[in-house]
């Protein structure tokens, strides 16, 4: 896969459908190209979260430590990202992804990823911009959770 | 040592000086006898004296004396010449008296200069020696590269003052005082007048000068305050760099500068004043005589003749008179350096000759238990480290301390008590030669220093107490030796031979040089040190002539590290390099040289400019493909990172181009849109080529590289190492399977191939597999050999802090020690690491025969039960003493520090 079609995978995500293509370009380029073998891990629940991590090919499943042991929530495939969180702000992984077949991604780091937001304030909005709507989205849902709750209770 | 220097020399040089006072006043027979010659030749054979009648002849040589009692003695009775016989007779004698003086000046000269040297070698080993017996707290207020500059550069004068020291003087004043009795001779009153003039000289002149000397005070001291700061620069270069102080610093170089060239200039002015007076008092003299004398003549009253002697006599007091003076003034300056120097190494309470004296491995019993007897310790400023301390360690005990690193020091000698003492077997440790204490007790703190040279030296360092075994030498090596040892013993040097034996190997507990690694291997491994010096060799290139068997092995090991990583299914982690196919992990550059360029005309930047590389690309029609690729990346990285700044980290990605490339290819590239290859300048061309040399397409994905391209890039290599020519044979080793290349690292030999970048941790993986195959195949031993020859640079620099730390530890536990002292040896190093290195060195310790004792001074008090015994100390007293259970149980301040 070429660094433009890395690019143009970026661009489909929502958290950089804003941001403009020769800076995703900008942001491949400097991010590395992995592939997992099936059963790699790509990183531990509970690790310091250094790096996103875009699926090219691929699936991968989302596991969660639980006190009957380790739990499949999700999986992700080609065109997602996972652990962008942790290049947002400081969290410790909230789950271990797991290569369920080969997989390839891009791993975008959080100090390459936090620079370019340095120098490029525009990424930035658009960033903010995408968390606002997820955060806006989140908050709707749970107010009708809790005016539902309240009507039950 | 003497307070001056004038003592100094006649005390350590005095034979030597009346031998060559001697020398001289024989020198001056010849000397004036081939004054007297010329006058001779010319008078006698050329003029004609005494060969008035045809065929006369003259006596030549005679030689015979007239004695008293034994009447005339004829030695030799003397040839009968004619007069050309006669003139070439005193011509070749005169001849001879110049060969002779010449010789005796030779043999002066030479004399003189090497007893200066000799004199040199004296005081700076002196120096030195000193140096080594200060007392510990004397290097809290030195400077290295103070007392470096004081030995190396103030002394230097002294060197060459010493053969005049006492020649100059006598000969020089001999023939001052010869030419003034001569024109006191000739002339009483103008006689008394020219000694006036000396007299004023001798008076005024040195007066001068003493500006000189206290200028010349400054000069040095000036100096060598510049020298302690440069050394501080480069100590402190990185505290420099971090507080952004560099400009501090260049004010402080730059004023200190400043005022050492006042002071020079003062002294070059002085200097020149001084020398104008000097010379205008010695011309005053004949100003004098021709002014009263010629007065005192044209009265009658003073012959003419008279008068044109002394004016002749005086002609040869200047001189001397003038050197003379100088040597006074050489004199004094070197007097003056000299009592600077010695002043800074005249120290109260140096340490004892006797304590250093060398002993030689069995001599040196040493009498357990080690104590603190009413131990009190203080620091620089007077404050208490340790109050009235009380404490035995028995051999064989291991003992934490919680606190109490001053005792840890005094143990070491490090601080010397206050009041109190420490003593081993009731002797006070202080009076024990250091061959005692220094091979029985081993000190790690974390205050150290690594030694420049190899990681081998440095581990060894602790055991090179005594050359233990004579080095061999062939007939010359061992003249050689002799000639050495006779040259020391004559500048008061110690004779010891560098080149022996001094490794201890008793004291390593083997019995030879070939079990030393055996000793070494668990010590490394006990600090963790072994992995990092495996990493080392791994990363070090070796010559495959000098560690013959470990290439072959290299070799053999290629195809066994691909086999391992198939068998654990990580093939494809490395892609090797085929003759026949392109390398897809390496660069296009490399692909096309496929090997290690090592010659001047062929590596880096060079070979986009060798002419037959040049004609390989156009030949294969490669230079087109490739200047269209290149061209490509230009674009790509122009847009990528055009417009960043141009110190942007990102910049360390693009490894094709700098960030001051950037505007110029961006000019290049407006330049070529339209015409593109042809309107290219051949520099112009191999400028964009350039840029695909380093492409790597799974890196930097621009989709650059076909099927079709890295065949025809094959083809090009074949063709570029079939037609090598002559003069670039040698400058590039292809990669070859079956050979070991002298010019890669060991990894690079071994892996001989590039790790795909694809997989996330593949290097680390591929390390591991390749250490067990080393140590499957029994190559580890080599290798971490190869790993110890890596030379550890300035101060161990070259090494990481934690490296540092480990080889500090390492180097002690090589000892075999009756007492283990170590003083917070790991500090900052990560807990984990920490717990794990103490047990292993307890572990390892507790393995030896000997049992040695552990004096561990821990910062992490949780470690305590590992050891039979806790020595807990608060604001310098022992509050608690016992084992780890009583203390923790009782509830005093272990038991907090614990919970803590």
């Amino acid at each position: 896969m070429l660094l433009k079609d890395e690019v143009k995978m970026l661009q489909q995500l929502p958290l950089f459908a804003g941001v403009p293509p020769t800076k995703l370009k900008l942001l491949a380029f400097t991010s590395d190209r992995l592939s997992f073998r099936a059963g790699d891990i790509l990183f531990r629940q509970g690790d310091a979260g250094d790096a996103a991590y875009v699926i090219l090919t691929g699936k991968a499943d989302i596991l969660v430590d639980s006190p009957s042991g380790q739990i499949k929530v999700a999986e992700v495939e080609y065109n997602s990202i996972v652990g962008e969180i942790a290049i947002l702000c400081d969290v410790s992984r909230t789950a271990t992804v797991k290569a369920a077949e080969p997989v390839e991604v891009l791993k975008i780091s959080k100090d390459d990823f936090l620079k370019l937001l340095n120098d490029f304030p525009d990424i930035a909005i658009e960033i903010m911009r995408v968390l606002a709507s997820r955060l806006s989205h989140v908050t709707s849902e749970l107010t009708e959770v809790r005016s539902r709750q309240r009507q039950t209770g | 040592m003497e307070k001056r220097l004038i003592s100094y020399i006649w005390t350590h040089t005095r034979k030597q000086q009346l031998w060559i006072l001697l020398v001289v006043a024989v020198s001056m027979i010849p000397y004036f006898m081939s004054f007297d010659l010329p006058k001779q030749i010319v008078n006698g054979p050329i003029q004609g004296q005494g060969f008035e009648s045809e065929g006369a002849t003259q006596t030549f040589m005679r030689i015979a004396f007239d004695l008293p009692y034994l009447g005339n003695v004829v030695v030799f009775p003397g040839l009968e010449l004619t007069r050309i016989q006669t003139l070439y007779a005193l011509s070749l004698v005169f001849l001879a008296l110049v060969v002779i003086n010449g010789l005796f000046k030779l043999y002066i000269n030479t004399y003189k200069g090497r007893l200066g040297e000799r004199l040199l070698r004296r005081i700076r080993f002196d120096l030195i020696d000193r140096v080594l017996r200060f007392p510990p707290n004397q290097f809290k207020r030195v400077k290295g590269a103070e007392i470096a500059s004081m030995v190396k550069d103030e002394v230097e004068p002294l060197g060459g003052f010493t053969g005049d020291a006492f020649v100059q003087p006598a000969l020089l004043g001999g023939q001052a005082v010869t030419a003034l009795v001569f024109i006191i001779l000739q002339n009483y009153w103008l006689g008394l007048m020219a000694a006036l003039i000396v007299a004023v000289q001798a008076i005024i002149i040195p007066k001068m000068r003493k500006r000189l000397l206290v200028l010349g005070r400054e000069r040095q001291l000036t100096a060598r305050e510049l020298s302690g700061r440069v050394g501080e620069i480069v100590d402190g270069i990185s505290t420099i760099h971090s507080y952004d102080t560099s400009n501090f610093e260049r004010a402080d170089i730059s004023a200190r500068l400043g005022r050492i060239f006042k002071i020079r200039y003062d002294l070059y002015q002085w200097k020149f004043m001084v020398k104008f007076l000097n010379n205008f008092l010695a011309q005053v003299t004949p100003f004098l005589f021709y002014c009263i004398g010629g007065y005192l003549a044209l009265n009658g009253r003073l012959d003419i003749g008279q008068l044109v002697a002394v004016i002749g006599a005086y002609k040869d007091l200047p001189g001397p008179l003038k050197e003379l003076i100088d040597w006074d003034q050489s004199r004094q300056d070197v007097q003056i350096k000299f009592v600077q120097v010695v002043e800074q190494f005249n120290v109260d309470n140096m340490i004892d000759p006797e304590v250093h004296k060398v002993i030689d491995g069995g001599d040196v019993k040493f009498k357990p238990p080690l104590a603190a007897v009413n131990l009190t310790l203080v620091d620089d400023s007077g404050a208490r480290l340790l109050e009235r301390v009380s404490l035995q360690i028995q051999p064989g005990e291991k003992v934490a301390m919680i606190g109490g690193e001053a005792l840890a020091e005094a143990f070491a000698r490090i601080n010397w008590p206050e009041s109190g003492k420490v003593v081993a077997g009731g002797e006070d440790l202080l009076s024990l030669p250091e061959a005692v204490t220094g091979r029985h007790i081993s000190y790690v703190s974390s205050e150290f220093y690594i030694f420049q040279g190899t990681l081998w030296d440095n581990l060894l360092y602790g055991l090179k107490h005594a050359p233990v075994r004579p080095a061999s030498y062939d007939a010359t090596g061992e003249a050689q030796r002799r000639w050495a040892i006779e040259e020391a013993r004559l500048a008061g040097n110690p004779v010891h031979d560098i080149n022996s034996d001094w490794i201890d190997y008793e004291s390593a507990l083997v019995t030879g040089p070939d079990e030393l690694y055996s000793a070494v291997h668990p010590v490394l491994d006990a600090v963790m040190l072994t992995n990092d010096i495996m990493d080392l060799a791994l990363r070090s290139a070796i010559d495959p002539a000098t560690h013959e068997t470990l290439a072959a092995r290299i070799v053999e090991m290629r195809k066994g590290l691909r086999d391992t990583l198939e068998h654990e299914g990580l093939d494809g982690l490395i892609v090797p390099f085929e003759l026949n196919s392109y390398n897809i992990e390496a660069t296009v550059g490399e692909n096309l040289l496929f090997g290690t360029a090592t010659g001047p005309d062929l590596i880096g930047a060079a070979i986009a400019k060798n002419e037959y590389f040049r004609e390989v690309l156009s030949s294969t029609g490669l230079h087109k493909t490739l200047f269209a690729m290149g061209y490509e990346i230009a674009e790509n990285a122009i847009e990528l990172f055009g417009d960043l700044p141009p110190d942007h980290p990102f910049f360390q990605q693009l490894t094709f181009m700098t960030a001051e490339d950037i505007p110029e290819y961006q000019l290049l590239l407006q330049k070529l849109s339209k015409g593109g290859f042809d309107a290219a300048s051949e520099e112009e061309r191999y400028n964009i080529i350039r840029l695909s040399f380093a492409y790597i397409e799974p890196r930097h994905r621009f989709g650059l590289l076909d099927k079709q391209l890295m065949d025809k890039i094959v083809e090009a290599r074949r063709k570029f190492h079939d037609e090598l020519p002559e003069e670039l044979q040698g400058q590039i080793e292809r990669y070859d399977p079956d050979r070991y290349m002298a010019s890669a690292t060991l990894r690079d030999n071994v892996l001989f191939g590039r790790i795909s970048q694809k997989h996330s941790d593949g290097a680390e993986r591929i390390r591991k597999v390749a250490i067990d195959l080393f140590n499957e195949r029994g190559l580890e031993q080599m290798i971490l050999a190869v790993g110890l020859e890596f030379d550890v640079g300035a101060g161990g620099k070259r090494l990481t802090s934690v490296q540092r730390l480990k080889l500090n530890l390492a180097r002690a536990l090589v000892r075999n020690s009756t007492y283990f002292i170590l003083n917070r040896p790991l500090p900052g190093l990560d807990a984990r690491i920490q717990d794990h290195i103490v047990r292993d060195v307890i572990d390892l310790l507790g393995r030896r025969d000997t049992n040695p004792a552990i004096v561990w001074v821990l910062s992490n008090p949780s470690l305590a039960n590992l050891f039979d015994r806790v020595v807990v100390f608060d604001r310098g007293v022992l509050v608690e003493d016992g084992t780890h259970e009583t203390l923790a149980e009782k509830g005093g301040i272990f038991k907090e520090l614990l919970s803590s």
